[in-house]
């Protein structure tokens, strides 16, 4: 009996150990998000959205620029990523099961896990090298590229999740194979693949390392492809390293402004992925 | 049966193939290019280096002298430290997600924990130089004089070092880990238990069984966390201290590869220098991409073969369990 004991004991340490280290995990958490929410708010007011940065050492200003240079740096990198993902997608879910659909899901899991700086160089060796000089072009296209292989692995699950039976009756109706993919399963997981497309969004909103050699930095407003371009979290960064007391301010209320962002993105995706299982539950 | 209009189709439906195909190809020499880039880029360093390049310590750009292994160094050493705290944590996680956890808490705590994934690098960075720097230089102060003497703890009070990289990195590397740790958990039969259960075993003891079921992949959710410490960035440049030194102590400034990308890419002037900074990141790549590819095989080879293997009752039943499907 006392064997027992020690093993229920022992049993019931563990259960506790476990329960541990999820409050240890969300301690880091929430210290985050406190002093993001406290610092950012605190800092942040209406010329952070409208004005543009300051001279060196002079206090006040903006990052106006930074907050366009992002947007557009985002537009430059969804504009080839989400097709080419997409379609990625769509063939890996019509066709995937063979060693040629694995070798791609493999392959963009792997890419998945390639460090954003080695994007960032490769980016840099394709479109700043040859002109020798910075570009929003290269900033996009590393951004892109990061973005190819979770929009690619999210088309394909969610693609998944449309019921079979979809395309066998629009294949019996006598559909294409083409047809029964884009008129009834891409529409049918659509808000699936906008969910794929807002998690790839979140993920390169706030990269920074890719960012520092291909699309630079720019003090001021530019849409010019060729042109270095500001984006948040190189903006934060060089606040943040720099030894100016308004300068860090500024790189807490750009820092909320970036959290909240990716934030939104992260609860919009998983609200939509979640009705999306409900609706697809067998 | 051919007909005009079936052999349309058929034509249409090959088009559709290859047409879809061709952008699925487009990921795979992705992967591809970037290798040949780099390696292409770096010819300079490789060249001029050869193996001289990983095991030299001097690293000075002015007389086009650069050795590497400083950087390999501090990116291995943060990423195990990194490893040696996150992974208790991130499997503690997994398990109480998918084994413990009553079944209202299980989606919102899933959902927090993998929050830590989506704060991106650069506020991690932030926080640690305005919050964790300063906690980790107290700690350093008052650390008592013997304990200075341990090679470990010696050095300057200077707050920034490998300890905060560490520990910065632990906490970042800790959703990944603990997310494909539940997945291969979820993965695991539910038989497993039940058999374990019904021969008396605690509830540790059953935990144990799927543990042992799905070691392999566990093995691979570890692998996956360390292939992202080492690839990580940002936070590592502004907390690790930039300091090209080797040193065991967790108060030294260091130096990472990853870091020594970001803080130098844009200041190099020659050639030889830029192609010695993309040295370095073909190696970052080259290492992610083998370290990737293990754990994602070790990964596929639970969560797969349950699927392919089990017979249907199973399945369902090991997949419903652990998911909490029906409300």
């Amino acid at each position: 009996m006392n064997r027992t004991r020690r093993r229920k004991a022992l049993s019931g340490f563990v259960v506790f150990l476990c329960a541990g280290s999820v409050v240890l995990a969300l301690i880091p958490l929430f210290f985050i998000f406190g002093y993001v929410i406290s610092k950012g708010f605190s800092s942040l007011n209406w010329d952070f959205f409208t004005k543009m940065p300051k001279p060196v050492g002079e206090t006040g200003g903006g990052m106006a620029n930074a907050m366009v240079g992002t947007a557009y740096l985002i537009a430059i990198a969804g504009g080839f990523a989400v097709p080419v993902g997409v379609i990625a997608g769509v063939y890996l879910s019509e066709y995937g099961k063979k060693s040629f659909g694995s070798l791609v899901r493999f392959t963009a899991d792997v890419l998945n896990g390639v460090p954003s700086i080695v994007i960032g160089i490769f980016a840099y060796g394709l479109a700043v090298l040859p002109v020798k000089h910075f570009s929003a072009l290269a900033g996009g296209l590393a951004l892109g590229f990061m973005m190819v292989p979770i929009i690619t692995r999210t088309t394909e699950e969610l693609l998944n999740l449309v019921p079979g039976s979809l395309r066998e009756g629009a294949l019996a109706l006598g559909a294409t194979r083409a047809r029964a993919a884009f008129s009834v399963m891409v529409p049918a997981a659509l808000p699936g693949i906008m969910t794929g497309i807002l998690v790839a969004l979140a993920r390169i909103a706030g990269e920074t390392a890719p960012l520092l050699f291909t699309a630079f930095n720019n003090r001021y407003l530019t849409t010019s492809l060729l042109q270095p371009i500001s984006s948040l979290p190189v903006q934060i960064y060089t606040y943040a390293i720099s030894p100016y007391d308004d300068w860090h301010r500024q790189a807490w209320a750009g820092a909320l402004v970036l959290v909240g962002f990716v934030f939104t993105f992260s609860v919009l995706a998983r609200v939509v992925t979640r009705r999306l299982e409900r609706m697809h539950r067998t | 049966m051919k007909t005009p209009s079936s052999r349309r189709r058929n034509t249409d439906d090959r088009a559709f193939r290859l047409g879809t195909g061709f952008f699925a190809l487009l990921v795979v020499l992705l992967v591809a290019g970037i290798f040949i880039e780099l390696y292409r880029t770096s010819h300079l360093s490789l060249a001029k280096f050869g193996f001289r390049f990983w095991t030299g310590r001097t690293w000075d750009p002015v007389s086009g002298e650069f050795g590497a292994l400083p950087f390999i160094w501090g990116t291995l050493y943060s990423s195990m430290l990194a490893m040696l705290i996150s992974t208790p944590i991130a499997l503690g996680i997994a398990i109480f997600l998918s084994e413990l956890s009553p079944r209202r808490f299980r989606a919102p705590l899933a959902f927090l924990t993998e929050l830590l994934a989506a704060v991106p690098s650069i506020v991690y960075g932030l926080w640690g130089v305005f919050v964790l720097v300063p906690i980790v230089r107290k700690l350093q102060v008052v650390t008592p004089d013997w304990l200075k003497k341990v090679p470990l703890f010696s050095g300057p009070p200077l707050g920034v070092g490998m300890l905060s990289a560490a520990l910065i990195l632990a906490v970042m590397v800790i959703p990944f880990t603990s997310s494909v740790a539940r997945e291969v958990l979820k993965a695991v039969p539910a038989t497993q238990r039940e058999a374990a259960y019904a021969l008396g075993a605690t509830r540790w003891e059953a935990i144990q069984a799927a543990l042992r079921f799905g070691r392999t992949g566990i093995i691979g959710a570890v692998i996956l966390g360390f292939g992202r410490a080492v690839g990580e960035t940002m936070a590592v440049t502004m907390v690790i201290g930039n300091n090209p030194q080797i040193s065991a102590s967790l108060y030294a400034p260091q130096y990472s590869m990853s870091a020594v990308i970001a803080n130098e890419f844009t200041e190099a002037a020659d050639n030889l220098y830029l192609s010695a900074l993309i040295e370095i990141g073909l190696v970052l790549f080259v290492i992610t991409v083998i370290v990737n590819a293990i754990s994602r095989l070790l990964i596929w080879s639970v969560t797969r073969e349950v699927k392919a293997k089990a017979p249907k009752p199973a399945t369902t039943m090991a997949l419903a369990a652990p998911t909490g499907g029906g409300e």
